[in-house]
């Protein structure tokens, strides 16, 4: 839980009425395909005009690919590791990758998307997506 | 339509030039290419200006106030790594069009050191490093991974690139760095973003190049065929939809759609190229772009890199200039120094680093966003 002002860090990342946050999506009404990111007029695969429509997303998925970054820009932490996701049940997300050693990292290794609220640079509540191995918590 | 014909080109020196102006770099490099072509400003009927840094601020018109003013139509681009490509594109599109004969290319770019871009915001809070990474060598080094996932390609295959494109650009004087950096050197350098060492970066530098076009017809007259190379396609593409491009930009997909598109133009096959300037802003595009580009099999560029066919006097070289890795990437210059590099080896004037008997070659960029751009040049 989190507190229900507080602001998300990515579009598709949502905070319920209870303060639950979640992943949503687009899904196109026509073509049945699931956009991750910000609102847009058309969908991009079929192109159908005013077609997407708000959709929960899945908190579990699979590792796609990564990187190990150990030179960011000036003032950001390192190393850290920045991780694609495929989302079960269509979707692509980019986060930090936590909780598993460097060497133990697989392709294909089943994760969830977790959340929890950081304080932002000027003090502002926000909600921050990471992404866990499955297997950190059995 | 027109024939269109690169019969005059050239570029500066890439390197460091903090105390000069954009448009005096650019200035250098359209009075190499009008005097490689043996014409005079006055006889360009319009200039193609690619610049990414000052896009805003008419960086073709200031190039005229140096080298003059002649109030031909001035058109700037800019279109991230694929800026100069689609200033030479467009001046091609004129000519071929048959509006104008005679038109001047140029691209130039002034950067700084240091990883490109800044860290990105959203709802006003920093979010490199919290939502994963957005530095274009974690990009890369993300994309590295997924030909890793595919394929099993090594870091040692990525790093053979870049001893590959350092050791090539010891043999241009116009490259940034003239140096020798063998594997073991590449692979011990400060790790970047893995599987990307600083060695696997490109390295950002001020440059300029220029490029004169011509109409075959015009070509003749002038009697400027002797050392005319002839464009025999140009392309440009944007990313199409793919479900990975809400995370992960797309280099492949419209590298892919380019190349196809682009042999298609020239009626020619990946078979048929002599030697090819690929966009290697990092080590592991260039392994992605040699199947991109045809070069080889899907999941067989670790293996071309293993056997040096894409080496200065192997089956296909690639990057012979030193590439955007040694020779330099001044971004909206990048595309017409490609143009440059294969015209000079087509005319057999490339010295130490010629590509023997060449005939054919294939120039590639892209850029973020995304851009690419693919033309095939022919010795007329």
């Amino acid at each position: 839980m989190v507190g229900t002002d507080a602001c998300t860090l990515a579009p598709y990342v949502k905070v319920s009425a209870d303060g639950t946050p979640f992943l949503e999506g687009l899904r196109c009404d026509a073509c049945g395909e699931i956009i991750v990111g910000e609102p847009r007029r058309a969908c991009p695969k079929c192109f159908t005009v005013g077609a997407l429509k708000p959709c929960r997303l899945c908190n579990r998925g699979s590792l796609y690919t990564y990187t190990i970054v150990h030179r960011s820009f000036p003032g950001i932490k390192t190393p850290f590791v920045s991780a694609i996701v495929d989302l079960d049940g269509g979707g692509v997300i980019k986060g930090n990758l936590i909780g598993v050693d460097d060497k133990d990292i697989e392709f294909g290794m089943p994760v969830r998307v977790v959340f929890e609220e950081v304080e932002g640079s000027d003090g502002k509540r926000c909600v921050r997506h990471v992404v866990e191995p499955r297997r950190a918590r059995p | 339509m027109s024939d269109v014909y690169v019969v005059g080109t050239d570029m500066i020196r890439f390197g460091r030039f903090p105390d000069r102006l954009v448009e005096d770099i650019g200035a250098e490099a359209a009075l190499l290419a009008l005097a490689d072509a043996g014409l005079g400003i006055g006889r360009m009927e319009a200039l193609y200006c690619g610049n990414l840094g000052e896009a805003n601020r008419a960086v073709g018109q200031r190039i005229l106030r140096h080298v003059g003013q002649t109030g031909v139509p001035v058109v700037n681009t800019a279109n991230a790594c694929a800026t100069g490509a689609t200033a030479f594109r467009e001046g091609w599109i004129a000519v071929k069009s048959g509006l104008y004969d005679l038109v001047l290319c140029v691209g130039v770019e002034q950067m700084g050191k240091g990883l490109l871009g800044a860290p990105d915001s959203y709802n006003g809070v920093p979010i490199e490093g919290v939502l994963g990474s957005r530095t274009m060598p974690s990009v890369f080094a993300t994309l590295g991974m997924e030909h890793v996932r595919e394929y099993g390609t090594t870091f040692e295959q990525f790093a053979k690139v870049s001893v590959k494109n350092h050791h090539h650009s010891t043999l241009n004087p116009k490259a940034m760095y003239q140096f020798e950096t063998p594997l073991k050197q590449v692979m011990e350098a400060e790790m970047i973003s893995y599987p990307l060492t600083k060695l696997m970066c490109s390295v950002n530098v001020d440059g300029a190049a220029g490029a004169v076009l011509c109409s075959g017809r015009k070509a003749r007259e002038l009697g400027l065929m002797g050392r005319a190379v002839r464009v025999r396609a140009s392309i440009l593409t944007s990313d199409p939809y793919s479900t990975h491009n809400f995370a992960l930009m797309d280099f492949n997909t419209v590298t892919r759609n380019a190349a196809f598109a682009a042999y298609q133009m020239a009626g020619l096959g990946p078979e048929d190229i002599d030697l090819v300037e690929l966009h290697d802003c990092f080590a592991t595009a260039e392994l992605l772009h040699y199947e991109n580009l045809g070069l080889c099999a899907n999941g067989e560029a670790g293996a071309l890199i293993d056997r040096g066919e894409t080496a200065l006097g192997g089956r296909i070289p690639v990057n012979v200039s030193g590439g955007l890795l040694s020779k330099g990437h001044p971004l909206g210059a990048t595309g017409i120094a490609n143009i440059y590099e294969v015209t000079t080896h087509l005319r057999g004037e490339a010295g130490a680093r010629q590509v023997e008997a060449a005939r054919i070659g294939l120039t590639h960029v892209v850029g973020a966003g995304s851009a690419c751009a693919v033309h095939v040049l022919e010795m007329a």
